[in-house]
């Protein structure tokens, strides 16, 4: 299915969980935070929110600023 | 005279200089400036994750990690108070519920001036939404008092553009926001070098914030020390009560017993 993953169209299996998605991008470990269509998923909800096709997600993490 | 420790949002802080950790060379080199700096609190920006970058790299918060410091993130880069209040919540969730936020609202991309009424509205959402607000302003004394009457935790009005490093350009203002203010006010954007940093703690200023001063040195963590000192040297100044200006001389030495 097709989904709009940090601002591009992404090609992703179906029924993936958000859990899923972020092992597929080797995320596991990392200190992150999600939007899944503008609201934020709990890190503790990640296995149970199933991402459907035309989702838009947002993965952010912290950097270099002012 | 022992002087009181920085307290923001409740908690206290030895060190009156908070820094960012944009624009340096690499993480080691952060650190290091950081490090050298003595500071705190720290600033970090909410970007998009890379997808597909190398998973062994390390990232900012593994060197710069939460448990040591304070950690404070941004809203750089947002022109909207509704922006803002997204990154502002996606920080919380990064940060495990941690509620101190570094607010700013850009009104244009030239000066990278604080949109003083996209900033009054994010400040109230936040404020509202249990969020500690560390605001960037400008040197209007009416919007520092409205900012810290909306409920912000410290109100932070910019010493010259960002990243100009221009020095105070209004310290008459300065000083009035500092004498009407009942909650720590942080000098925040346009700092150049130790001596702007000492201007500032001298005025009366609770802390500094800076980044490119330290960052965009020739040598960023002898700078760092630098502003360490420039900071602790102020607030002495400050505490210790300077002398008045005076229009002329007035001698050091005695005249009495003059042999000449």
């Amino acid at each position: 299915m097709e989904i709009v993953l940090n601002g591009e169209p992404t090609d992703v299996p179906d029924r993936l969980s958000v859990a899923d998605l972020i092992q597929r991008l080797s995320l596991e470990n990392k200190r992150l935070a999600l939007e899944l269509n503008r609201e934020i998923v709990p890190r503790g909800c990640y296995d149970e929110v199933t991402i459907k096709p035309g989702d838009a997600i947002e993965i952010v993490h912290a950097i270099g600023g002012g | 005279m022992q002087d009181q420790p920085l307290t923001v949002a409740g908690k206290t802080y030895q060190s009156r200089l908070l820094v960012g950790t944009g624009k340096y060379k690499n993480l080691e080199e952060t650190r290091a400036a950081i490090l050298a700096s003595g500071a705190e609190i720290v600033t970090v920006a909410i970007r998009r994750t890379n997808i597909g970058q190398n998973p062994d790299e390390p990232s900012l918060l593994e060197v710069i990690p939460p448990d040591e410091f304070t950690i404070l993130p941004n809203t750089a880069g947002c022109y909207d108070a509704d922006s803002a209040v997204r990154t502002c919540r996606l920080a919380r969730e990064l940060l495990d519920g941690h509620t101190l936020v570094k607010l700013e609202v850009l009104g244009d991309e030239k000066t990278l001036f604080p949109h003083i009424t996209e900033t009054l509205k994010a400040a109230e959402t936040l404020v509202a939404d249990g969020f500690d607000v560390m605001v960037y302003t400008n040197d209007d004394p009416i919007v520092a008092r409205e900012l810290e009457q909306i409920g912000c935790v410290a109100v932070m009005p910019l010493a010259a553009p960002i990243g100009s490093g221009l020095g105070i350009r209004n310290p008459y203002n300065i000083i009035e926001i500092v004498e009407n203010a009942n909650v720590p006010i942080i000098v925040d954007a346009g700092v150049g070098t130790a001596s702007d940093a000492a201007v500032a703690m001298e005025l009366g200023c609770d802390g500094v914030l800076m980044n490119t001063a330290i960052a965009a040195a020739q040598n960023p963590v002898l700078m760092a020390s630098a502003m360490k000192k420039g900071v602790e040297a102020g607030r002495e100044a400050f505490l210790a009560g300077r002398m008045p200006r005076k229009r002329f001389a007035s001698a050091s030495s005695p005249i009495d017993g003059a042999f000449f």
